[in-house]
C-alpha cells in the first residue's frame, strides 16, 4: 500500500498493546488500510474486537504502540498533542458511543460550542439549521437531561457536522436508537457524504447501516480480517 | 438574548452559571471576599475609632509639650496643614481659702478646648453631669469635687490662686488630657487663659508645662508629626496616645491583634472552602475539557478559557463581596456607635481594593493546581469515561499556590510572628491530619469485619476514596478547629484579657509616704475596715554609668532613652518577685543573696538603654554612688495599674538611703470619703485617684471585646462555608453510588445508615484532631501572641468530637438528601 495523498486517512501497521497483569495485551495487531476522500466506510466486529480503540487512534486521541496514521498525508503521531488537536479541530468531526453532551449546556449551545471554539461567524444560525435537520428545532433550549437517549444522539450528530468536517468519525452512531430514528440519522450522514464529500468512518453493529457504506472493514481480536467492497 | 458579541469565556461562564454548577464556588468566593472586606473595613474603622477614643483621653490627636511657650512656627504649620490647635498651660500651685491651702494642678485653657473628647461638668457636688459648653468664663474656675471639702468651700465661693481670686462655677466630672502617669499633683483647677496674667504665677523659672493640642484629619496629623519630630529641641517633645498612656496602648495593641487574628482566620478558612469548591467545579468539567481537546483546543487555550472564566467570576464575586462587606461594616458600625465616633471619615477605598485583590489572589491560589491538571486531561476520555482526573497540577503549581496563600496570610497578619504561627499551625494540622487520617483508614480497614453492615459499607467507602477522604477530613478538621477557636477559645482569651484588669484593679495611688507613717497608715486602713495594701519602698537615683562608662542623654538617639537617662529612677527592693512580673532572662535572687549588689531590670528599659545581663550599672543615690550588677530581666505588665519598678535590688542593699513608700489599692466608689480623711490625716502623702482612667480602660476593653465578637461572626461564616464545601466535595459520587445501590435493591434506610456511619466517623475523627489543634493554638496564642495566662479548656475535648460527628453527619444528610430522595433514574440522568 503506497502513501497516497488522495487518501484522507491511512493506517500503516497500527498496533496497540496495553499492560495487563504484568503481561501485555494486544488490542490491535498490525492493522493497515486507506480511505479515500468522500468514501463511506463501516468498521464492524464483535464486542471487544478493538473498534473503538482503532477509531481513537485514527483521530489521534490515543497513541499506538507501533505504526502510523496519516491524515491527508500528515503523520499524526509525528505531531505533538496540541498540533494533533489543531488538526482535529480543522478536519475531524466526532459522534461518540456515549453521547458526550455537556449537561450544563442546552441543545443549541452544545451544537454551537465547537464552532464558537474556532471563532466561526454564524455559529448560532448554523447550529439552528443543523438542529432543524435532525428534527430538534423545537427542543433547542432543552438541556440534555430533558432529552431522550435518541434525541441526545441526534444533538450529538448535529454537533459533529457543525464544523463541516472533511472526516466524520462515528462510534455506534445509531446504537441506542430505534430502527426508524436510526434510519433517519443514517440518511442525514449519507446526505452529507454526498453533498459535501464528507468522508464517513462508522463503527457499527447495525447490518443495515453497514450495507449503505461503500466498504466494510472487519475486525476480529484486534486483527483486520477483511476489507470488502460492497 | 444573543451572546454573539461576547468572548467565548464569558459565554461559557454564563451558561455554566445558569445550570447552577458554579453557584457553590461563587458563594464561597463571595463569603471569602465579604469577610475579608468586612474585617478590612471594620478593622479599619474600629482601629481609627479606637484611636479617636484614645485621643479623647488626650484631648487631641497629638500634643506638643514645651517647657517654655511653644514657637509660633508650630501652630502656623499646623494651620497650614488644615489642623486645629489649642494651647494650654499647666503648673502646680497652691489654692488658698482662708486658713487652708492645698496643692493643686492648675490648667489654663483657650476657647475651643478640648479638641477631642469633652469636659463633663456638674453644677454642684453630686449633681447630674453634662457636656460642658465652652470653657470657664473669665473670673471663674471649674474644679474637681475633691478640692471642695479639703478647702472647706462650695460652689459659688472664691478661691485664691496666686494674686487672683476666682469664683468656683462648676464641678469637673471628667476631663480629657488629664495628664500622664504619676505626675498628678492634686485636684484640678481649670481656668480661662485670660485670667492667667492676673494670677502672676507665670514667672521665669516656675515649673510650667505648655501644651499645644493639635487635631484634624489623620493624614495631616501624620504629616505634622513628621514635620515636628524633625525639629524637636531640648525641652520639647511630642505626645500621642501611644506614648502617653501605656495602659491604653496595651489595650489598643491587643485589640488590633484580636481583629487581625479574626480576619486572618477568615482568609485561611475562605481559602480552604474555595479550594474545595474549585476542585469540585473543575472535576465536573473533565468531560467538557476532553471534548474541547477533541475539537482541537490546545492545552493553553483551555487553560486560558478557564482562567478567563475564573477571572470574570472573581471580579463579579469580588465586587459583590465588597458591597456585602460595606453593608456588613455599616451594620456593625450601627451596633457599635459608641465605639466608632460619628465624625469618622467614611470607610476608604483601600479595604475595597484590598478585598478585591485578595479575593483574586486567593482564587488563583485555589484554582491553579486543579486547573493545570484539568488542562492536561486526555482527549481519550471522550471514548473511555473511566479515565479520571489526571494527577494534580504538579509541584510548580502547588508551590505557586502555597506561596500565594502564605503571602496573603502574612499580609493580612501584618505581623510576621502571628502570620508565621497561623501558617505553621495550618500546615502542621494538615500534615498531622493527612498522616492520622491515613492511619485511621488503615485501622478501620482492619476492624471493619467487626462492624454491622451499614458501617462496614460506609467505612469501605471511606477507604475506597482514600485521597478524597483524607482531603475531606483535613478540611473538616480545619473548619471545626476554627469553630472551636471561635466559640470556646475566643471567650477564654477575652476573659483572660479582661482578667488582667479586674473590677477590683487598683484605682488609688499613695506616693511619698514616709517610713514612720507606715504604722499609722496601716492603722488607718484597719480603722476604716480596709485591708492594708503592700507598701513598696522607693529610693530615687540617677543612672550615671554603665560598666563604669559615664552615660548621658547625648549617647542616645532615641527620645525615650534620652528622657530615661535625664530622669531620676525609682529603685525599690523586694525579697520576692511580684506575682504579675515574669523573669525573661537570668533568675530572681535567693533568700541568702540578700545584701548582694544585684539588680533586676525591666526588659523594655534594658532594651531601650542597650543594657545586657551581667552589665554593671552605677546609680547616684542622693550623692552616694552604688554599683549594681544586672542579674535578671523582668517583664512587667504595665497595664495592670499596680505599682511596678524599672529597677529592683535584693533587700539590704538600699536600706541606708533616703526612702519613701508607695502603694496602690482598690477603693470602691462608696468609700470615696476615706481618701478625704486620709489626705487630711497624712497631709504630706500624695494621693492620686486613677479611678476614672481605670473605668475608661475597662470600658474600652468591653467595647473592643464586643467588636471582636462581631468580627469573629464573619470568621464563623467562613468556617461554616468550609464545612459545607467539604461535605459537598463528595456529593456527586455519593448521589450516583446511592442510585446504583438502590437499583441493586438496597433500601433507603440502609443507604442512610451507611452514609450516617461514614459522615459520623469522619466528623468525629476530624473533631478530635480539631480539639488537639485548637488546644495547641490556644496555648500558642495566649502565650506567644497575646501574652495572657493560658487557660486549658477541657470542653474542647468533649465538644470537638461530639459536635464534629453530629454536625458533619447532619450537614452530610442535608447535602445529599436531595439526591437520595429522587428515584435512581433521576440520579443517573443527572450524573452525566
Ligand atoms: N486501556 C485499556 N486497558 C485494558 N484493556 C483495554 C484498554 N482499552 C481497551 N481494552 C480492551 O481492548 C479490547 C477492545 O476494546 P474496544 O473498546 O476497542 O472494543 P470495541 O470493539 O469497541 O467493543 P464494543 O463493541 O463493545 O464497543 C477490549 O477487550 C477492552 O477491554
Ligand atoms: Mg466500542
Amino acid at each position: 500500500m503506497s502513501e497516497n495523498s488522495a487518501c484522507i486517512v491511512q493506517a500503516i501497521g497500527l498496533s496497540k498493546q496495553v499492560p495487563s497483569g504484568g503481561q501485555s495485551l494486544a488490542i490491535l495487531r498490525n492493522v493497515g488500510f486507506a480511505v479515500g476522500a468522500g468514501e463511506a466506510v463501516a468498521i464492524v466486529g464483535a464486542s471487544g474486537s478493538g473498534k473503538t480503540t482503532l477509531l481513537g487512534l485514527l483521530a489521534g486521541l490515543d497513541t499506538p504502540s507501533s505504526g502510523r496514521v496519516l491524515i491527508q498525508g500528515a503523520d499524526l503521531f509525528a505531531l505533538d498533542e496540541d498540533a494533533r488537536a489543531a488538526l482535529r479541530g480543522r478536519l475531524v468531526g466526532f459522534v461518540f458511543q456515549s453521547f458526550q453532551l455537556l449537561p450544563a449546556l442546552t441543545a443549541l449551545e452544545n451544537v454551537m460550542l465547537p464552532m464558537e471554539l474556532v471563532g466561526a461567524r454564524h455559529a448560532r444560525d448554523a447550529a439552528l439549521s443543523l438542529l432543524a435537520r435532525v428534527g430538534l428545532a423545537d427542543r433547542m433550549h432543552h438541556y440534555p437531561k430533558q432529552l431522550s437517549g435518541g434525541e441526545q444522539q441526534r444533538v450529538a450528530i448535529a454537533r459533529a457536522f457543525a464544523g463541516n468536517p472533511a472526516l466524520l468519525l462515528a462510534d455506534e452512531p445509531t446504537g441506542n436508537l430505534d430502527p426508524e430514528t436510526g434510519e433517519s440519522i443514517a440518511d442525514l450522514m449519507f446526505q452529507l457524504n454526498r453533498e459535501q464529500r464528507t468522508t464517513l468512518l462508522l463503527v457499527t453493529h447495525d447490518e443495515a447501516l453497514s450495507q449503505r457504506c461503500h466498504r466494510r472493514l472487519r475486525l476480529h481480536g484486534g486483527v483486520l480480517l477483511a476489507d470488502e467492497r460492497i | 438574548m444573543s451572546l454573539n458579541g461576547f468572548p467565548l469565556a464569558a459565554k461559557l461562564l454564563l451558561r455554566d452559571w445558569r445550570s447552577g454548577e458554579l453557584r457553590v464556588l461563587a458563594a464561597a468566593l463571595v463569603i471569602a471576599v465579604a469577610s475579608m472586606a468586612t474585617v478590612g473595613f471594620f478593622a479599619d474603622r474600629v482601629e481609627r475609632g479606637l484611636t479617636v477614643e484614645a485621643n479623647r483621653l488626650l484631648g487631641a490627636d497629638l500634643v506638643g509639650v514645651f517647657d517654655r511657650p511653644p514657637p509660633l512656627s508650630w501652630s502656623q504649620e499646623a494651620h497650614r496643614l488644615g489642623l486645629r490647635t489649642n494651647a494650654t498651660v499647666r503648673f502646680p500651685s497652691m489654692a488658698v481659702h482662708g486658713e487652708r491651702s492645698l496643692l493643686v494642678d492648675v490648667k489654663a485653657v483657650d476657647p475651643g478646648y478640648p479638641l477631642r473628647g469633652a469636659l463633663l461638668l456638674a453644677p454642684a457636688p453630686g449633681g447630674a453631669a453634662d457636656v460642658a459648653r465652652g470653657i470657664p468664663k473669665p473670673g471663674t474656675v471649674w474644679v474637681e469635687e475633691r478640692l471642695l471639702p479639703r478647702l472647706g468651700i462650695g460652689v459659688g465661693d472664691a478661691v485664691g490662686l496666686g494674686e487672683a481670686r476666682l469664683k468656683v462655677a462648676g464641678i469637673l466630672v471628667r476631663e480629657p488630657d488629664s495628664g500622664t502617669g504619676l505626675s498628678f499633683l492634686g485636684p484640678r483647677i481649670l481656668l480661662n487663659a485670660a485670667d492667667l496674667p492676673a494670677t502672676g504665677l507665670i514667672q521665669e523659672g516656675s515649673r510650667i508645662q505648655y501644651r499645644l493640642l493639635v487635631a484634624g484629619p489623620i493624614g495631616a496629623v501624620e504629616r505634622f508629626r513628621d514635620w515636628a519630630s524633625a525639629l524637636l529641641a531640648a525641652g520639647q517633645r511630642i505626645e500621642d496616645i501611644r506614648e502617653a498612656r501605656p495602659e491604653i496602648r496595651g489595650a489598643l495593641e491587643r485589640a488590633e491583634r484580636f481583629l487581625g487574628l479574626a480576619s486572618l482566620v477568615a482568609v485561611a478558612l475562605a481559602g480552604v472552602a474555595l479550594a474545595l469548591a474549585a476542585r469540585r467545579h473543575l472535576q465536573r468539567h473533565l468531560d467538557a475539557c476532553a471534548l474541547l481537546r477533541c475539537w482541537g483546543a490546545s492545552q493553553s487555550r483551555i487553560l486560558g478559557l478557564f482562567a478567563q472564566q475564573f477571572l470574570l467570576l472573581g471580579l463579579v464575586a469580588g465586587l459583590l463581596g465588597v458591597l456585602l462587606g460595606l453593608a456588613g461594616q455599616q451594620a456593625l458600625g450601627l451596633l457599635l456607635r459608641e465605639l466608632i465616633a460619628t465624625d469618622l471619615p467614611a470607610p476608604g477605598p483601600l479595604p475595597a481594593l484590598q478585598g478585591m485583590t485578595m479575593g483574586l489572589v486567593l482564587l488563583l491560589a485555589c484554582v491553579l493546581p486543579p486547573l493545570i491538571a484539568l488542562s492536561k486531561v486526555s482527549p481519550l476520555r471522550v471514548l473511555r469515561r473511566e479515565l479520571g482526573f489526571p494527577g494534580m497540577g504538579g509541584v510548580a503549581a502547588y508551590g505557586l499556590a502555597g506561596a500565594c496563600m502564605a503571602g496573603l496570610i502574612l499580609w493580612e497578619a501584618q505581623d510576621a510572628s502571628v502570620g508565621g504561627w497561623v501558617l505553621g499551625g495550618m500546615a502542621g494540622l494538615l500534615a498531622a491530619v493527612s498522616g492520622l487520617g491515613w492511619l485511621f483508614l488503615r485501622l478501620t480497614g482492619r476492624l471493619a469485619a467487626e462492624f454491622p453492615l451499614p458501617w462496614r459499607f460506609g467505612l469501605a467507602n471511606l477507604r475506597r476514596r482514600a485521597l478524597g477522604s483524607v482531603i475531606q477530613m483535613a478540611a473538616l478538621a480545619l473548619g471545626i478547629m476554627a469553630l472551636l477557636l471561635l466559640t470556646l477559645v475566643r471567650g477564654d482569651l477575652l476573659a483572660s484579657w479582661k482578667g488582667t484588669l479586674p473590677a477590683d484593679a487598683p484605682n488609688q495611688f499613695l506616693v511619698s509616704i514616709q517610713a514612720d507613717q507606715l504604722q499609722p497608715l496601716r492603722a488607718f486602713f484597719a480603722g476604716n475596715g480596709l485591708a492594708a495594701p503592700v507598701f513598696h519602698p522607693m529610693v530615687r537615683g540617677r543612672l550615671v554609668a554603665i560598666n563604669q562608662r559615664p552615660v548621658s542623654s547625648a549617647d542616645y538617639a532615641d527620645d525615650r532613652a534620652k528622657r530615661l537617662v535625664d530622669r531620676e529612677f525609682n529603685l525599690s527592693w523586694s525579697r520576692q518577685l511580684q506575682d504579675d512580673n515574669r523573669i525573661v532572662a537570668g533568675r530572681w535572687w535567693k533568700p541568702e543573696e540578700a545584701d548582694r549588689r544585684l539588680l533586676s531590670l525591666e526588659e523594655g528599659i534594658a532594651q531601650t538603654l542597650g543594657i545586657r545581663m551581667g552589665d554593671s550599672l552605677t546609680y547616684d543615690l542622693a550623692g552616694t554612688r552604688i554599683e549594681l550588677k544586672v542579674s535578671n530581666l523582668r517583664q512587667v505588665d504595665w497595664d495592670s495599674f499596680r505599682v511596678n519598678f524599672f529597677a529592683m535590688t535584693p533587700p539590704g542593699v538600699l536600706e541606708g538611703f533616703p526612702v519613701s513608700y508607695v502603694t496602690s489599692f482598690h477603693l470602691s466608689r462608696a468609700a470615696a470619703g476615706v481618701m478625704d480623711r486620709l489626705v487630711r490625716d497624712f497631709p504630706n502623702v500624695l494621693a492620686i485617684d486613677v479611678a476614672a482612667t481605670v473605668a475608661r480602660v475597662q470600658e474600652i476593653m468591653d467595647q473592643v471585646a464586643r467588636a471582636v465578637e462581631f468580627v469573629f461572626l464573619f470568621t464563623l461564616l467562613a468556617g461554616v462555608a468550609v464545612l459545607y464545601a467539604a461535605v459537598g466535595a463528595t456529593r456527586d459520587e455519593r448521589v450516583y453510588e446511592a442510585a446504583v445501590l438502590r437499583t441493586l435493591g438496597a433500601s433507603a434506610r440502609q443507604l442512610r445508615a451507611a452514609q450516617f456511619a461514614e459522615f459520623f466517623a469522619i466528623g468525629m475523627f476530624a473533631g478530635m484532631l480539631a480539639a488537639v489543634g485548637a488546644s495547641v493554638t490556644a496555648y500558642v496564642l495566649s502565650s506567644q501572641v497575646f501574652h495572657l495566662p493560658f487557660r486549658f479548656n477541657p470542653w474542647l475535648w468533649v465538644t470537638g468530637p461530639l459536635a464534629g460527628g453530629a454536625g458533619v453527619a447532619a450537614a452530610g444528610w442535608l447535602a445529599t438528601r436531595g439526591g437520595m430522595r429522587h428515584p435512581p433514574l433521576w440520579a443517573f440522568r443527572n450524573a452525566a
